[in-house]
């Protein structure tokens, strides 16, 4: 009894905001109070089942856990068996940390819509219906469902940029969904393309298969190979767009720009982290030689990412451009550990994919009470913040400073690995990067000195500071990042031994 | 031996005769009412009738393969799948266009419901032709009602234009096929399809490939017509704008699966030799690849441009002929019927859907723009949610029909190694993503004109809601359908039937 609790733990969490769902759909649209509760309860359970499987996750055994698959449909091939698709889920060391980020971070952010004021029953459903994609996407066990859970999150996205967004709020809805869209067409393109090659979208079996001496004879074989090739550049494409990488990037600094804060939340703190677990799980773990090749260009495009984000970020007078450009910079971090290919890289890797999900999570919050108040977010407008709000101004110092990788806080640890990973295979191009870790000080500090200090300026002058139903939600993110960074082995250990494996099968 | 008229399994054409006598019927009630007269019972035995002849036509399913008057009219696994597809869009359509008929003025509704039927039943018997002659009434039985449908607002100049710009074109398009056909029965001296594949082989090997391959292409022509892919699709989106949207929805859904039957009965039953004589690879399938590829780039980008959402969905469909194409044209694929048939059934669901919503607003609103759909999430916030979970669909997005049917038929290219129009799908579908969404962007994003409800009949409503259903179903659990679909016997829709008779 209690071994089949246990093994329905993932699904029950995907599945767990449906509840909310339902409870939504019986309260009419004009009780505001209620839609809001609801909304925030509703994101109650998920954080519970996942800090439940966090405890219950064995680390030292490493490998898949907690899975379930149900079956689905199949569909009849020639000559093969039939192609059997199942809910299939479970979680490894990979899986693991970012699901409990994501299911934490939506409960704060649906804290954190407290600020929306029209349409909350939609507003309500579409969030639940995307943290169910969300918490999909991580703990899908099977391609397939990946990719489905993966375009619900398109799907809600869209409307909740669309209609509860800023004034340009159509322009950045449409841009994101041409290159989400496109992006997905890739990811389809090579999920066909990986079903051909081994016959199934399991995760366990296709590991199995790309890793098997043989098979991996067969496929670096003349014509195959190119084709290999082609799958591989699909995903790697797919999966840039989502984090983003470098060329792929403007939908995402629209999007930061015009969503509200609630919402960007979410897509800064989790949707890009999808990017970065794709690459990893279907980059890495299915196509090592391909990756290793790659790993020199996706080093490269990393650095562009790093530079490029903190250059831009430091001329920006608005925060919420100012932060986007600054997600570019460290999602360029995410690209170093992943191209470094070896244990501290890959472990970096992740590490700042949750780290940063936590801290873009705070900044935003930060964001949405500030907006609340002064109406503004450019920091020209801004200034001396800490006279009449020193608890808002305090907090977003701290997310400043972990931001900039203050040691100490979660965003030192990440960076640290994955430089250190990237030191060993690239150590030009790490070195490199560091000047980006000297320029997150400098971008970071100018906002927070601009806004938080000096002499306080007209639009702030009756500025209320934060009332604790903010305060709470804001320092259980703060205590998350700083619990990460001095005590990282809280995050490290459940990864370790599957980071450690799929190192070790490349080789690194 | 010899058969005589009685000898035959009449049983088999049941389907087929109660639409007749149903058609026969209503026009005799039709006349006799009085004028102005209340013709509500007309639908309401209509109905009756689509849903008797699915139910019989339901229980026929597995039984095996017969052929009545003398090999001409063939009722297998084949046409029973498609005659159900055919009649469940055509009940759809009566059941949500009860009320819309009356704005066309009383004397407009008999006439719809009865052509309607006729239309029913020229595709029906399109769907269960085994020789030429049969195919052609058919077709004809089909276009000619589906010619005056289409001019049947005849207050309305765009509907007037409709009807004339289908009949004339339709007429070319007929004069194509029947030149197609001359060509088979000059060859072979046979109408019936089975048996003319056989001559044409002898033909074909005796020197004659060009006449072969000339009669091929001129149906194929036809063909491209009636199912409104490129590069004969120009009369779509006039004839769907002029069109009563419950014509329109007929036009796009049961006349287009009655011309992919068509296309697969004839290609399939007749020239399927040409995969061993060679130009199938040669010149069928890089022709059928091209018609698909354009379909699909011409239907998706022109619709980017459209205001009017009845021609929007017209160029959506030109696009949506083109996908459904492709398992034809890798015929080497592993599941050419299955994935062709699951998307029809997903068209048809989300299609219906989508043109009942466009109804529902027309009907408000008074005209089919863009614009017409501003706010509709307010003015009626369950036909938006519907809308949008159709047009998601369309668009191929999971957890929908339209995902599932596109994902089936890619799987099907893939495996036969037609990897560039697996690519021209996906890239065209992303295009799709523009006007879809531009409808939901519309429906969600913008205020409405006025704060009017849109109410909803009752009959609309029931065609949503199963329309819903069905699209969601189609997608979420696909077993049942797939398994539906695995069960039928279509490898005989290969072959001739022997002599049934007596032994």
């Amino acid at each position: 009894m209690m071994e089949q609790l246990q093994q329905a733990l993932p699904i029950g969490l995907v599945f767990s905001p449906l509840i909310g769902v339902i409870v939504l759909l019986c309260i009419p649209r004009d009780k505001a109070g209620w839609l809001k509760g609801v909304g925030i309860l509703a994101t109650l359970p998920p954080s519970v089942l996942a800090l439940l499987l966090y405890f219950q996750f064995d680390a030292r055994a490493g490998g898949v856990q907690f899975e379930q698959r149900l079956p689905w449909f199949q569909i009849q091939l020639p000559q093969i068996p039939p192609w059997e698709v199942a809910f299939h889920f479970g979680v490894d060391g990979l899986s693991l940390p970012l699901a409990v980020m994501a299911a934490l971070v939506a409960t704060l952010a649906a804290c954190a819509s407290v600020y929306i004021q029209k349409r909350l029953k939609g507003y309500f459903l579409l969030f639940l219906l995307l943290e169910v994609g969300m918490l999909g996407v991580f703990l899908a066990r099977n391609m397939f469902l990946f990719f489905l859970f993966f375009e619900v999150t398109l799907v809600t996205l869209f409307f909740l940029i669309g209609i509860w967004g800023s004034i340009y709020r159509e322009k950045a809805a449409n841009r994101f969904l041409l290159y989400n869209g496109l992006g997905s067409a890739f990811l389809l393109l090579a999920m066909i393309g990986l079903f051909v090659l081994f016959q199934s979208l399991d995760y366990s079996r296709m590991q199995e298969m790309a890793h098997d001496s043989r098979i991996q004879a067969m496929l670096a074989q003349e014509p195959v190979n190119n084709i290999v090739r082609g799958i591989f550049l699909c995903t790697v494409v797919a999966f840039a767009i989502k984090l983003p990488m470098f060329p792929f990037h403007t939908w995402m600094l629209r999007v930061h720009a015009e969503a509200p804060p609630a919402v960007v939340m979410i897509h800064s703190g989790v949707l890009l982290k999808m990017g970065a677990y794709g690459l990893i799980r279907f980059g890495v773990e299915l196509f090592p030689q391909q990756m290793q090749a790659f790993a020199g260009v996706l080093a490269l495009l990393g650095l562009i990412n790093i530079l490029y984000g903190a250059a831009l970020a430091f001329v920006q007078n608005e925060l919420r451009r100012l932060l986007a450009y600054a997600s570019v910079s460290h999602m360029g971090i995410i690209l170093f550990g992943i191209a470094a290919l070896n244990v501290s890289g890959l472990t970096g890797a992740v590490f700042q994919a949750v780290s940063h999900g936590f801290i873009s999570a705070l900044l935003f919050f930060f964001i949405g009470s500030l907006y609340e108040r002064t109406g503004t977010t450019d920091i020209r407008q801004l200034g001396g913040m800490a006279r009449p709000a020193p608890v808002l101004t305090g907090i977003f110092l701290a997310g400043g400073l972990a931001l900039l990788g203050l040691p100490g806080m979660s965003g030192f640890i990440s960076e640290f690995l994955a430089f250190l990973g990237l030191f060993h295979e690239e150590p030009g191009l790490a070195a490199a990067g560091v000047l980006g870790l000297v320029l997150a000080a400098a971008y970071t500090l100018r906002a927070v000195l601009k806004a938080g200090f000096g002499p306080v300026a007209e639009q702030i002058k009756g500025m209320a500071d934060t009332r604790w139903p903010e305060t709470a939600p804001m320092m259980v993110l703060l205590s998350c990042i700083i619990l990460i960074g001095v005590w990282p082995d809280v995050l490290g250990e459940p990864m370790k031994v599957t980071i450690q494996t799929i190192a070790s099968r490349i080789g690194g | 031996m010899e058969k005589y008229f009685l000898d035959y399994d009449w049983t088999v054409m049941a389907p087929e005769l109660i639409i007749l006598a149903a058609a026969a019927l209503l026009s005799v009630i039709d006349l006799l009412l009085k004028e102005g007269g209340n013709r509500r019972l007309l639908g309401w035995i209509s109905l009756a009738a689509v849903i008797g002849a699915g139910v019989v036509a339901a229980q026929q399913l597995g039984d095996p393969a017969y052929e009545i008057l003398s090999d001409t009219y063939r009722v297998d696994d084949f046409a029973r799948v498609f005659k159900l597809i055919l009649l469940a869009g055509t009940g759809l359509i009566l059941l949500g266009s009860f009320r819309e008929m009356d704005r066309e003025g009383k004397e407009a509704r008999g006439e719809y419901i009865y052509l309607l039927l006729a239309a029913l039943l020229g595709g029906m018997m399109l769907t269960s032709s085994a020789d030429l002659i049969t195919l052609f009434v058919g077709l004809e039985l089909l276009s000619l009602a589906s010619y005056i449908l289409a001019g049947i607002r005849r207050k309305r100049t765009d509907s007037n234009e409709a009807a004339w710009k289908y009949v004339v074109m339709g007429g070319v398009s007929s004069a194509f096929i029947l030149y197609g056909m001359s060509f088979v029965y000059g060859l072979t001296g046979t109408t019936n399809l089975y048996t003319a594949q056989q001559r044409l082989f002898e033909a074909y090997n005796s020197g004659y490939e060009p006449f072969v391959l000339l009669s091929l292409f001129l149906m194929l022509l036809g063909f491209a017509f009636k199912a409104a892919s490129a590069p004969f699709h120009m009369w779509a989106p006039d004839v769907y704008q002029g069109a009563a949207t419950p014509v329109t929805s007929f036009l796009a859904v049961v006349s287009k699966a009655a011309a992919f039957s068509l296309i697969l009965r004839v290609l399939l039953g007749t020239y399927l030799f040409l995969l061993q004589a060679g130009p199938w690879q040669e010149l069928v399938a890089p022709a059928l690849l091209v018609i698909a590829a354009a379909s699909m780039v011409i239907g998706n980008t022109a619709a980017l441009r459209q205001t009017r959402t009845k021609r929007m969905m017209a160029y959506s469909s030109v696009a949506h002929a083109g996908y459904m194409l492709v398992p034809l044209a890798a015929v080497a694929g592993a599941m050419l019927f299955e994935s062709t048939i699951y998307y029809l059934i997903a068209y048809l669901f989300m299609t219906l859907g989508a043109f009942t919503v466009l109804m529902v607003v027309e009907r408000e609103t008074g005209n089919e723009h863009l614009a017409s759909f501003a706010g509709l999430s307010r003015r009626s916030p369950l036909a938006a949610a519907a809308m949008t979970v159709f047009l998601v669909s369309l668009a191929g997005i999971p957890i929908t029909a339209g995902f599932f049917g596109k994902f089936y038929i890619l799987i099907h290219a893939v495996t036969a190694r037609e990897f560039w129009i697996a690519a021209v799908m996906l890239v065209t579908t992303v295009v799709s993503y523009f006007y879809y969404f531009g409808v939901i962007r519309m429906m969600y994003f913008r205020p409405p004109s006025d704060g009017k409800k849109v109410p909803i009949p009752a009959g609309a409503a029931v065609v949503i809601l199963i329309s819903l259903a069905g699209t969601l179903l189609l997608g979420f659990l696909p077993q049942w359908t797939l398994d539906f679909l695995g069960q039928m016997d279509w490898m005989s829709t290969l072959s001739p039937v022997r002599d049934t008779l007596g032994q």
